[in-house]
């Protein structure tokens, strides 16, 4: 790349993956000049994905995309599974809404869609450098300028720091709260390729339908965090999200990688992936921290979307990220628009995008789920209850050599006041989400 | 599939280009920092080791860039960029 030290983008964004390609879409498809400077070989080259995207809350934002867009299957089928060490419990949801179109949500693989979605960005107009790191923002007189990378001096009205979880752009900008371990986890998964008719027989899925299966328990050791496994065409997307201070903190001690291989290895699982091929290992973190951990959105010449404001959300059994990412790059393009009518590049001249963030899905979610992180992690979920409930029910079904025990003291066995009073504790704190 | 197959193996499964020079090094006499300790457990890469001096090593070979090790450890006690344009992992799925 030359250096262009003489020409001044409309906006420059930093990181092609799904808030800077939303973002830039929106931007060219509005006619403003717009760079994305990604640091990988091509778009999705550093992403990585557990697996699920919720296309409802954007769908409307880019009318165009979805019909073309390289999802994998639909996902028809819910489960959740709770892990003892030697027996499991899974409640499996199927409604009729979940196969009916528009569809809810599609299992997806970052490495397609996020090549896909780099191409109709540039086809609107929007310029892509691959193989680009930013080095570091150009700051003059507290506003933000432009950005070097490679070398090469970069400037724009407006520069969009897309550049994921850790956004070393946001910190220099210093738009970041302190970092604090406690608010990430992290992600790590196999993709395992499987023939596409055993994977459709072993699923039970029709045509295009796909399963979502979440595991909690023994998956992470009792530790805060889950199994997750998706299917995608022809592969299943397999992996762990287990929080940082857990693995730090927590016994027993047990080194991440391992969670997966004792995963692949539980008979729930291994029968399910039998004759697979693993083909891919990836890692990412992920930010879990919601709205207390949120730095600022916006600053002289500067915004911050996706993963990079910390736009990711763990509810239980809905983890999302992907389509707050999406959203918060539109939004974000929406405000430099507006920002360019009224020729004011300053913080008070973006502070429209917080407004309009505030006014969509995007921060209304992450105010109604505040306080789900701190609810969430309570060690009893993950170790005691899966234990209780797999105990209760092997005795439930257990037909011994001798008598059998009466139902009610069975239950009773493990209803004790004790046991009531702290299930009406985490009554209490679920009522917080 | 139903053995565990070796982290060395799964890491040889993905796509790296080497880099010029190593993106994240251990800061200078901190190597036996606790700190540093957790890095062992959370790298999903297992690029962390300890020594018998009990100083922490990293072999940056295989990092998934995946920003762990740095929230877990700290500024203080890693020096941590990404790889250069057009270097280290390329996921072809993710």
């Amino acid at each position: 790349m030359e250096s262009q030290s003489s020409e001044q983008f409309d906006a420059i964004i930093v990181g092609g993956g799904l808030a800077g390609l939303a973002a830039a879409y929106t931007l060219a498809s509005a006619g403003l000049e717009v760079l994305v400077l990604e640091r990988g070989d091509y778009c999705g080259a550093k992403n990585v994905t557990g697996g699920r995207m919720y296309v409802n809350p954007i769908r409307e934002l880019f009318p165009e995309l979805w019909k073309k867009a390289p999802l994998e299957r639909h996902i028809a089928h819910e489960e959740v599974c709770l892990m003892d060490k030697e027996r499991s419990i899974t409640i499996r949801y199927d409604g009729s809404e979940l196969n009916e179109e528009p569809y809810q949500s599609y299992s997806i693989l970052r490495g397609k869609f996020d090549k896909w979605l780099a191409k109709q960005a540039e086809r609107k107009g929007a310029m892509l450098v691959c193989k680009s790191r930013v080095d570091e923002l150009i700051i003059e007189n507290g506003k933000v300028m432009g950005v070097m990378a490679g070398g090469d001096e970069l400037r724009a009205n407006v520069v969009i720091a897309c550049d994921g979880v850790l956004s070393l752009v946001a910190g220099q900008a210093g738009l970041q709260k302190p970092v604090e371990s406690k608010n990430f986890a992290i992600g790590f998964k196999e993709i395992i390729e499987i023939d596409r008719g055993i994977l459709e027989n072993r699923f039970n899925l029709e045509g295009n339908e796909g399963a979502a299966r979440l595991f909690m328990g023994d998956v992470t050791a009792g530790k805060f965090g889950g199994g997750f496994l998706y299917t995608n065409l022809e592969s299943i997307s397999l992996g762990i999200v287990v929080g940082i201070d857990a693995l730090t903190d927590e016994t027993p001690e047990i080194k991440a990688p391992e969670l997966l291989d004792k995963f692949k290895q539980r008979p729930e699982i291994a029968r399910l992936i039998k004759g697979g091929e693993t083909v891919e290992y990836s890692a990412h973190v992920i930010p879990e921290g919601g709205l207390k951990a949120m730095g600022k959105l916006y600053g002289d010449g500067i915004l911050v979307a996706g993963d990079a404001a910390g736009f990711s959300m763990n509810i239980g059994v809905t983890v999302r990220g992907m389509e707050y990412a999406m959203a918060s790059g539109y939004y974000a393009a929406q405000a430099v628009i507006q920002a360019k009518e009224n020729n004011d590049f300053t913080k008070a001249g973006l502070s429209i995008y917080e407004n309009l963030l505030n006014d969509s899905f995007v921060l209304k979610d992450f105010k109604n789920f505040k306080e789900s992180l701190e609810v969430l992690e309570y060690p009893r979920l993950f170790k005691h209850y899966p234990e209780l409930a797999g105990n209760i029910m092997k005795d439930l079904y257990e037909v011994p050599t001798g008598p059998k025990t009466r139902l009610y003291p069975t239950l009773k066995k493990y209803m004790s006041i004790n046991e009531l009073w702290s299930l009406v504790q985490v009554g209490r704190r679920m009522m917080k989400i | 599939m139903s053995e565990a197959m070796g982290l060395k193996a799964k890491l040889g499964l993905d796509v790296f280009k080497e880099d010029s020079e190593f993106h994240i090094k251990i800061k200078e006499g901190q190597a036996k920092d606790i700190r540093l300790k957790k890095a062992i457990l959370v790298c999903p890469a297992g690029l962390y080791s300890e020594t018998e001096d009990g100083e922490v090593v990293i072999s940056v070979d295989g990092c998934l860039e995946c920003g762990t090790c740095l929230l877990a450890c700290g500024a203080a006690v890693l020096e941590w960029d990404y790889p250069r344009g057009g270097s280290g992992v390329q996921f072809r799925f993710g």
